[in-house]
């Protein structure tokens, strides 16, 4: 196995009394695709802003690059942030800039690009997620949601992270477009030969994007590895995942 | 038996106490953090000045129409009232010394707090529940110096200076019911205006002003910052800012004159 990117230890996190992560453990390799699947509900946002600093977790360890993400200050941060790029589930586009104005933010806001080289640069990583030049000067809420989509994933690897992070990329798209989305995130991550974590309870998307998968339920990672191992386990909670069955050990609270 | 029911009441009934601690706490960290990267680079400059645009320029209409009118009611009130006592003539100094003192930082500052206290707890209270302050901070900016820092400056750059825009139109606007409409000589009402012109009149309203900015600003952007829920969320938040903010600019306008003026 190759160098290790991310390495989660023992992570625990709760909000009041409602417990969401209770012991996960789970490393991803360099340059590999992992995809965490899982209910909703489950804890599979909250397990990504843990690594990002966006929650702080009760209890546990994450190393990036072999350093501890885990309470370090607000500078440490930022370093940790400018190597990791994040597409939303809802986009979280900034309706206030235009198009290219999110998609160069980082270049424009803390690089100290100049404007007319960053927008040039804006217009290359929208057309290598297949938008044309004149979206740029559009404003983000004149999009439909598959072109949002692929300006939140340009703004994502514009800046040419090292690890980036899919939340729900294909949730609220028709399935062609998830298909074109699906093909998008494998071109940019294997383009910049970035390590990449998705999480999405889509069956058809994450057999797509993945190499490795490891579920989520209650908490702990409760099976992983590839797909083709996927569709022989017979680990339970798996099979009635992907099989989509309300029948099995996956109690559904209502 | 009977001590854990005491307990549990006690439990119950303190955990408004606990919560209300905990917000303030938490409150008490905004302010602290916020006014910590007032001072730090990097300064988002074209934030700022769109803040500056906002809360000022777009305001005057608004601070306009109220400061003139303000004046122009205490012009009537203290002639009705002081006749009684035969003190008509003190119009143009009470005047000169309501509306730079409290009519024109206060009526002002509660206008600009439900204008742009309002938009802001909207604004960052959307971008809260919408992901989009998340997506600052991974796109390695600080939401606190992109957002809430370049509001607390515009509110302390822009408020005095809307309220001395405000004195001006407050006293004009006396000046044009005494002179128009109760019949002063305008050279005499000049004059005694000018005679009675002290700077701490004026500065207390500037500094009352700047103080009101620092409020609106602080309870919009907290307000907001803090907001969840979606739609409703960001409507309640909306409301507190306006809400507090109005309230503490009227504890501070006591506080504030209670320092300058009693002795």
């Amino acid at each position: 196995m190759s160098e290790t990117k991310i390495k989660i230890t023992n992570l625990h996190k709760a909000f009041g009394k409602k417990v969401v992560l209770s012991g996960v453990d789970l490393e991803i390799a360099k340059g590999e695709s992992l995809v965490v699947i899982g209910g909703s509900g489950t804890g599979k946002s909250v397990l990504i802003k843990c690594i990002q600093g966006l929650l702080v977790p009760d209890e546990g360890s994450i190393l990036v690059d072999d350093q501890e993400v885990v309470g370090i200050d607000e500078e440490e941060k930022e370093a940790l942030h400018s190597k990791m790029g994040m597409l939303f589930q809802g986009g979280a586009l900034f309706d206030s800039l235009s198009v290219w104005e999110n998609v160069a933010f980082d270049l424009l806001e803390n690089r100290g690009m100049n404007k007319k080289d960053a927008k040039n640069e804006a217009i290359r990583v929208l057309r290598s997620v297949g938008l044309a030049p004149d979206v740029a000067d559009l404003s983000p809420s004149e999009l439909s949601g598959g072109m949002q989509k692929r300006v939140g994933l340009a703004r994502a690897i514009a800046s040419k992270p090292e690890i980036i992070f899919f939340d729900e990329p294909t949730t609220g798209l028709d399935p062609i477009m998830s298909d074109v989305i699906n093909d998008l995130i494998i071109e940019s991550v294997k383009g910049l030969g970035a390590t990449a974590l998705t999480i999405t309870h889509d069956m058809t998307s994450a057999r797509k994007i993945a190499d490795r998968i490891a579920m989520l339920y209650q908490g702990k990672i409760v099976w992983q590895g590839t797909v083709k191992e996927m569709d022989k386990t017979d680990n339970p909670y798996v099979r009635q995942f992907i099989n989509g069955s309300s029948q099995g050990p996956i109690k559904v609270e209502v | 038996m009977c001590l854990k029911s005491i307990e549990n009441f006690l439990r119950r009934q303190g955990q408004p106490l606990v919560k209300f601690f905990s917000s303030l706490g938490e409150f008490s960290l905004f302010v602290a953090q916020a006014v910590y990267n007032c001072f730090t680079p990097p300064v988002y400059w074209r934030n700022l000045w769109r803040q500056i645009v906002d809360m000022g320029f777009y305001s005057l209409p608004v601070v306009g129409l109220t400061t003139i009118f303000a004046g122009m009611v205490i012009a009537l009130q203290s002639y009705s009232g002081f006749m009684r006592f035969g003190a008509e003539g003190a119009v143009a100094s009470v005047v000169l010394i309501s509306v730079t003192r409290e009519l024109a930082p206060v009526l002002s500052a509660l206008m600009v707090a439900g204008r742009i206290g309002a938009a802001m707890a909207a604004e960052i209270g959307t971008m809260r529940v919408t992901e989009q302050i998340d997506a600052l901070v991974t796109l390695s900016t600080n939401p606190f110096k992109y957002l809430v820092t370049p509001r607390i400056w515009a509110g302390l750059i822009v408020m005095p200076l809307l309220v001395l825009l405000g004195d001006v139109i407050g006293i004009f606007g006396g000046y044009v019911v005494g002179v128009y409409k109760l019949g002063f000589n305008p050279a005499n009402y000049v004059n005694s205006t000018l005679q009675n012109l002290q700077a701490i009149d004026i500065t207390t309203g500037l500094v009352k002003a700047a103080v009101f900015g620092f409020i609106i600003s602080i309870m919009g952007c907290y307000n907001g910052y803090k907001s969840k829920g979606g739609a409703q969320g960001v409507g309640t938040a909306t409301t507190n800012a306006v809400v507090s903010a109005s309230i503490l600019i009227l504890i501070f306008n006591y506080v504030i004159t209670e320092l300058f003026f009693s002795k």
